[in-house]
């Protein structure tokens, strides 16, 4: 079985960002840029199905500029065996991402395509759902539990009342939550080994697929500041805080 | 110019935050329909109707509805779309799986997540969990879009009684079903509509010492939360989760109990109205964002709380 794990760069999940000071964008100058946390976690799903057996070959995919290549040779040290960056200097929009992954796809004919459930830059939590509606396969999204029967998959998500278990067929798209798994740290000798694993460049042009954005982004300004607030003394303070000065309480 | 709302229900009774959503609709000038698919579930369909600036509600009535898996729901939903120029649902897990789906089928971006409503094209968002709005304008014809439920009012119910369209559309995909659900029962609110929260974190230590919250929330009428720290180490389930990824609350009063407060935390809950932190760490980051904040081991300071309201 081979896997497609589809993965993004983003600012550090520890990086408090800012909006520029003209609100044009996010300032992200000379911020500290990583693999997003929930793709991290499908590169060890991966891995871990190709531990078990169940996977052969796990390819890295990532669509953006030159630098992530950085994050694909961190998924690459990671445990995925080859990487494929779609290079393009658009900021790409999910739709736009998920067509070139539908292109990338069609391809590599991958049995399972697993990936984040969202990038915590935009926050928008669609891609998967996107492609696998361009391919017409099923979808499980914000899986903690995934596990591989013959020509299906066994999802466990988590869903806003718990949780909801799914059959899908193969080949799907599954998208990682947090609790999948905890990513392993890459040891000193795959960082090393990652650098000698291929990793293949397609100009985004070459695949023919229409990244024109359909969204403009007018301003981005900061979030309504909270007052600053008080350190009361006791709970009897706070009690009496809440009832009449807050009347939050009676 | 009419918006499409899909109905966030469990067959049996239509969620608030399908009134939420409803309200958000009504930010956009035109008719409003409602979508109510699921199986057996006449009585939500009567709902919808009844909830104010609802002018019609679809409904469909099949087997293969009755647990929204996003295939299924998604054809339906692109099916009928063909009159609207808007279609909106609660950013619920729900919400959040079938709405891509329904985005890309029709070949259009997807406004995730909307805050505020600026304009028939032009709506507000959180991203970088919430460090940043941005303002962004759709240039598609059709808008998809999901609505952050606490951001909107709730509109009326029980006041309206919008004509009911039944609809025999039949979608069954064939490639994905429904196993099981555990689904936690609980007599208190629903975490994302409750007026008062109480939330616990790394700093409860174990499962059992949520109890001394649950003594609080049941005086205060609360639902229960948890940081991601809480969940992780297994102290409460998944759907106790407040934060970027998890759950969006703003209730009246949050309570943050031996929550350090990430930001990806504070992205769930810094819209809440009144926030109160309790942590013995002075330096949390948690008392940023408190209204009122008290320095105190928690396990004397839960117990005295409990006592003296």
């Amino acid at each position: 079985m081979k896997i497609l794990v589809p993965i993004k760069r983003v600012v550090d999940y520890n990086v408090k960002v800012r909006p520029k000071a003209d609100e044009s964008g996010v300032d992200l100058n000379n911020v500290k840029m990583a693999i997003n946390p929930f793709c991290e976690i499908a590169v060890e799903e991966a891995v871990r199905l190709k531990e078990a057996g169940s996977a052969t070959e796990i390819i890295a995919v990532t669509v953006g500029a030159e630098n992530a290549q950085e994050q694909l040779r961190t998924a690459l040290a990671l445990g995925a065996d080859r990487a494929i960056l779609v290079e393009t200097d658009l900021e790409v929009e999910p739709l736009g991402i998920s067509k070139v992954l539908k292109a990338i796809v069609e391809k590599e004919s991958p049995n399972l395509i697993v990936m984040g459930k969202q990038a915590i830059d935009g926050d928008n939590n669609q891609t998967g759902q996107m492609l696998a509606a361009l391919m017409n396969y099923p979808q499980a999204t914000f899986a903690s539990e995934l596990k591989i029967e013959g020509e299906k998959a066994v999802v466990t998500r988590e869903v806003d009342g718990g949780l909801q278990t799914i059959s899908i067929n193969l080949p799907a798209v599954v998208t990682s939550d947090l609790r999948l798994n905890e990513p392993r740290y890459a040891s000193l000798p795959n960082i090393m080994k990652a650098k000698q694993k291929p990793l293949e460049i397609i100009k985004s042009d070459d695949l023919g697929v229409d990244l024109n954005p359909r969204i403009s982004t007018l301003k981005v300004s900061p979030p309504p500041e909270r007052e600053a607030g008080i350190i009361v003394e006791s709970v009897d303070q706070l009690v009496e805080k809440l009832k009449n000065e807050a009347k939050v309480i009676s | 110019m009419t918006a499409l709302v899909i109905a966030e229900h469990d067959n049996n009774e239509l969620k608030v935050s399908t009134q939420n959503t409803i309200s958000a609709a009504s930010k956009l000038d035109g008719d409003i329909h409602v979508l109510v698919a699921g199986s057996e579930c006449n009585s939500v369909a009567e709902e919808a109707a009844s909830c104010e600036g609802v002018t019609k509600v679809l409904y469909v009535d099949s087997n293969e509805y009755e647990n929204f898996l996003a295939e299924n729901i998604a054809n339906l939903i692109k099916n009928v779309s063909d009159d609207y120029s808007s279609i909106l649902a609660p950013a619920t897990t729900n919400g959040k799986n079938y709405m891509p789906r329904v985005a890309a089928l029709l070949d259009v971006a997807q406004i995730s997540d909307i805050s505020s409503v600026e304009s028939e094209d032009t709506f507000q968002r959180p991203i970088y969990a919430g460090n940043c709005i941005a303002t962004v304008q759709s240039s598609d014809s059709k808008k998809v879009i999901t609505v952050r439920t606490t951001a909107f009012d709730a509109a009326a119910k029980g006041s309206n009684s919008a004509e009911i369209l039944k609809l025999e559309e039949v979608n069954d995909a064939g490639i994905s079903e429904f196993i099981k659900e555990e689904l936690a029962k609980s007599d208190r609110p629903e975490l994302t509509a409750a007026e008062v929260v109480i939330s616990g974190g790394r700093g409860m230590q174990n499962g059992d010492n949520f109890t001394l919250l649950e003594g609080i929330a049941d005086k205060l009428g609360a639902a229960i939360g948890a940081s991601r720290a809480a969940v992780d180490s297994g102290f409460v389930p998944n759907d106790y989760q407040v934060g970027q990824t998890g759950k969006i609350v703003a209730p009246n009063l949050y309570i943050a109990v031996g929550i350090s407060g990430a930001i990806q935390h504070l992205a769930g809950m810094k819209d809440s109205k009144v926030i109160v932190a309790i942590n013995k760490d002075e330096d949390a980051p948690i008392f940023q964002v408190a209204d009122y904040g008290l320095v105190a081991d928690l396990f004397t300071a839960l117990p005295e709380m409990e006592s003296k309201i």
